[in-house]
């Protein structure tokens, strides 16, 4: 039982951060109906400018939650601009094009980030110092719980009621309601659309960077190259939730991050190997995309023809 | 007219560069015959990947051996220059390159990698091309069975997988084991295959073999696996990169058993991600910078002096290949690639820093083995013990009479093979099954 416990902790721990990312693609997919590939590696921005928060302010040396609240917000900022940068600079000149023009853009986006990184940072993987004392609590028997683990819970649950608030109760996020909606109708409305999708941009690399800094925190090994299959799980997770539901892309996460723990945990007990972690969360998305199209949570569209 | 010339002068391009592969691939002495200028030699590794530790290392052992051979008027008067190649520790890429190094650059002999997955990838191209190819540091049996161009200066992972199996077994006195293993890493699957046989032999039991890939997000999973079995003690034949991650976890569950590894686990980064969490963990490695032989001194001060670090074992080893591959060089006369790898396979009795280095019938060096202490709060390899290939034995002896048989039908079976016109294909075929057979006795006789 506590062994059960345990996997369920250590599957939604990671769950969480594959719904913070999947937020920022469920999002950008409501609003623009673009699949934004380079999200994945926001999360690995954030990561690395938490990184070099924490070093150059010298909240390495000595832990604190004060340095640890200025990293994660700090990191989420940074990230936030880069956001906007690149759909300044890189997907509203294309807009005007056909989706497809905007999708490839978005994965040569998603390259440039990797290896601009590569270049300056060098693939070296880097450890992440620890911000705050990580301690262990023991629930019952076996099962144990790490500040960093209940970190990711705590934070992750807090941004997310936080996105709700945004979303549902401010003028901004009636207005991104609306341009999800439809565009140019908003646009007609008097809504600045351009405003919309840059704030929108902002706050999913927010939500990514701060899903970077908190796996940094648990798993302290940060390189270039970690954005490609965290982000690639998450999109799986915005998927199977529901693409453009909010909701549906944190049920999505938990539920990839709880079924590849299980899968390692009991999996050869049914005959899958443990090894075929990353295979379940896409299985489970083909088997989603035969019987429900439109994702656990996603409404279906009648598209006229 | 322009679009008429960029095409003719594509095509142009395309056939010389071609004719070049050709002129290689054909005629083995072709690139390296004995001239009088520089000898190239090629180095490839892992620069700016995830193992990058390991080929900043790696380059860095070579250089400070090739400066010293530099220095003292070079290899028969002539000097060596490097050429170095990053293959970002990609297998693909550790192909390219190597074909670069052997198609553009044309080297003589090449060095490296650390990885044996990279090395794997990249030794048939210098196995065709017929250019020597040492590997300093990887371990895995199936390297050098590529071809008889391929060798190496490290012991191999049947010996390395049974020294950490004996250690468990007879100084740790571990009943029960735990594997966790890189499930890509041809290196982890080796050891993994190895301790667990030794480890059997010697009474034990290995309860679970759990795996990982280099992505994952964490390792909690597999340990909150392990942790149900509640192991003596947990090998995990595996990278810095990932280790220093897993210890950190493993303690955090509350796993507080002896954690086991190989040299995989020795680069300055794993003190960083790993931290205090890698207490009570013991690694084999080739070679301790604490030993106070004057040689290994001598080594760890130049390197310390040039990098101002200390040399891990890849340094160390890469140092042993560069003096090996000039030693042969010298005894060749010259860069002829089949006199210089028959020099290179002959290497006997060569003082390393690494210990004594005598290749047998695969082209493997015998050596023993250290095994380390980790000492997270110096961020230090303690030495623990050293433990000797069977029939060898302290002050190390290579030449029995058993290696010496060996060696013999070895050089028998080579000089058969360069006479005979059989295909490329088929030669190595025969190679293979020849050297699968060698390593086999090779092992009995350990045994």
């Amino acid at each position: 039982m506590d062994t059960f416990v345990q996997q369920l902790i250590n599957g939604l721990t990671i769950g969480s951060i594959y719904a913070l990312i999947a937020l920022g693609y469920t999002m950008v997919y409501g609003i623009l109906r673009l699949i934004n590939f380079a999200h994945g590696d926001i999360y690995m921005v954030g990561a690395y400018a938490g990184f070099i928060l924490a070093t150059s302010m010298g909240f390495a040396a000595n832990p604190s939650a004060f340095g640890f609240v200025i990293t994660l917000v700090g990191a989420m900022a940074i990230a936030a601009g880069i956001g906007m940068a690149i759909e300044r600079f890189a997907y509203r000149p294309v807009r005007k094009f056909s989706k497809m023009t905007t999708l490839i853009t978005a994965i040569g986006m998603s390259l440039l980030i990797e290896y601009l990184f590569v270049f300056i940072f060098s693939g070296t993987p880097r450890s992440f110092p620890q911000l705050i004392t990580n301690d262990n609590y023991t629930l019952f028997g076996n099962a144990t719980i790490s500040t960093s683990q209940i970190l990711i819970f705590v934070v992750s649950i807090l941004l997310m009621i936080l996105l709700q608030y945004i979303i549902f109760y401010t003028k901004i996020g009636k207005a991104m309601r609306a341009v999800s909606f439809n565009l140019n109708s908003a646009k007609l409305m008097g809504i600045n659309t351009n405003f919309v999708i840059a704030f929108t941009f902002a706050l999913g690399s927010a939500l990514a960077a701060a899903g970077g800094v908190l796996t940094a925190q648990y798993n302290p090994k940060i390189e270039p190259l970690m954005g490609i299959i965290t982000g690639l799980k998450a999109f799986v997770a915005a998927v199977l939730g529901g693409i453009g539901n909010i909701p549906g892309a944190v049920l999505g996460g938990l539920l990839i991050g709880a079924a590849e723990t299980l899968v390692v945990g009991y999996g050869s007990a049914i005959g899958i190997p443990s090894t075929y972690r990353d295979a379940v969360a896409f299985a489970i998305l083909i088997l989603v995309l035969l019987v429900r199209p439109a994702g656990l949570l996603g409404s279906n569209v009648q598209e006229k023809v | 007219m322009k679009n008429f010339f960029l095409a003719f002068s594509l095509i142009f391009s395309i056939l010389l560069s071609s004719a070049c592969v050709d002129k290689s691939a054909n005629s083995g002495t072709a690139t390296t015959g004995d001239g009088t200028g520089d000898i190239k030699v090629g180095v490839y590794g892992d620069l700016t990947g995830q193992t990058s530790s390991f080929g900043q290392s790696t380059i860095n052992g070579i250089r400070l051996a090739v400066d010293e051979i530099n220095a003292a008027g070079g290899v028969s008067g002539r000097k060596i220059t490097l050429v170095s190649e990053d293959d970002q520790g990609r297998p693909e890429q550790a192909t390219t390159v190597v074909q670069k190094l052997v198609n553009q650059d044309k080297v003589s002999a090449i060095l490296g990698e650390v990885a044996s997955t990279n090395s794997l990838a990249a030794a048939p191209v210098a196995q065709g091309a017929r250019i020597p190819m040492i590997t300093p540091s990887s371990t895995n049996p199936k390297v050098t069975e590529v071809g008889d161009y391929i060798s190496r200066v490290c012991f191999i992972d049947p010996f390395q997988g049974s020294t950490m199996a004996k250690f468990a077994a007879k100084s740790l006195n571990a009943k029960t084991a735990a594997i966790l293993g890189d499930v890509n890493s041809d290196y982890s699957k080796g050891l993994t295959q190895f301790f667990e046989q030794e480890f059997t032999k010697n009474g034990g039991q290995v309860v679970t073999k759990e795996a990982y890939t280099q992505n994952d997000p964490d390792f909690k999973a597999q340990l909150t696996k392990i942790r149900n079995l509640n192991p003596d003690v947990i090998y995990i034949p595996g990278y810095y990169g990932q280790v220093g991650i897993i210890a950190r976890q493993a303690r955090e569950l509350g796993m507080n058993m002896p954690l086991l590894g190989g040299d995989g686990w020795d680069s300055p980064e794993l003190w960083k991600l790993g931290g205090e969490s890698l207490k009570n963990s013991y690694i084999s490695n080739h070679y301790s910078a604490e030993n106070p032989a004057p040689e290994i001194q001598n080594f760890v001060k130049a390197y310390q002096a040039k990098y101002n670090t200390v040399p891990d074992s890849l340094a160390a080893l890469a140092y042993d290949a560069a003096k090996v591959l000039a030693d042969a060089i010298r005894r060749a006369g010259g860069t002829d690639s089949a006199k210089l790898k028959d020099a290179i396979n002959q290497t006997r009795d060569f003082k390393g820093v690494t210990g004594t280095i005598t290749l047998d019938a695969s082209r493997n060096a015998i050596k023993p083995a250290v095994v380390l202490e980790l000492n997270p709060s110096a961020s230090k390899f303690a030495f623990k013990e050293t433990i000797y290939p069977e029939g060898m034995s302290a002050p190390t002896d290579a030449t029995t009479s058993n290696t010496n048989m060996m060696m013999n039908t070895n050089q028998i079976s080579n000089a058969n093979m360069m006479n005979s016109n059989m295909t490329n294909s088929t030669q190595m075929n025969s190679n293979m099954t020849n050297s699968t057979s060698n390593i086999n006795s090779t092992m009995n006789a350990n045994r």
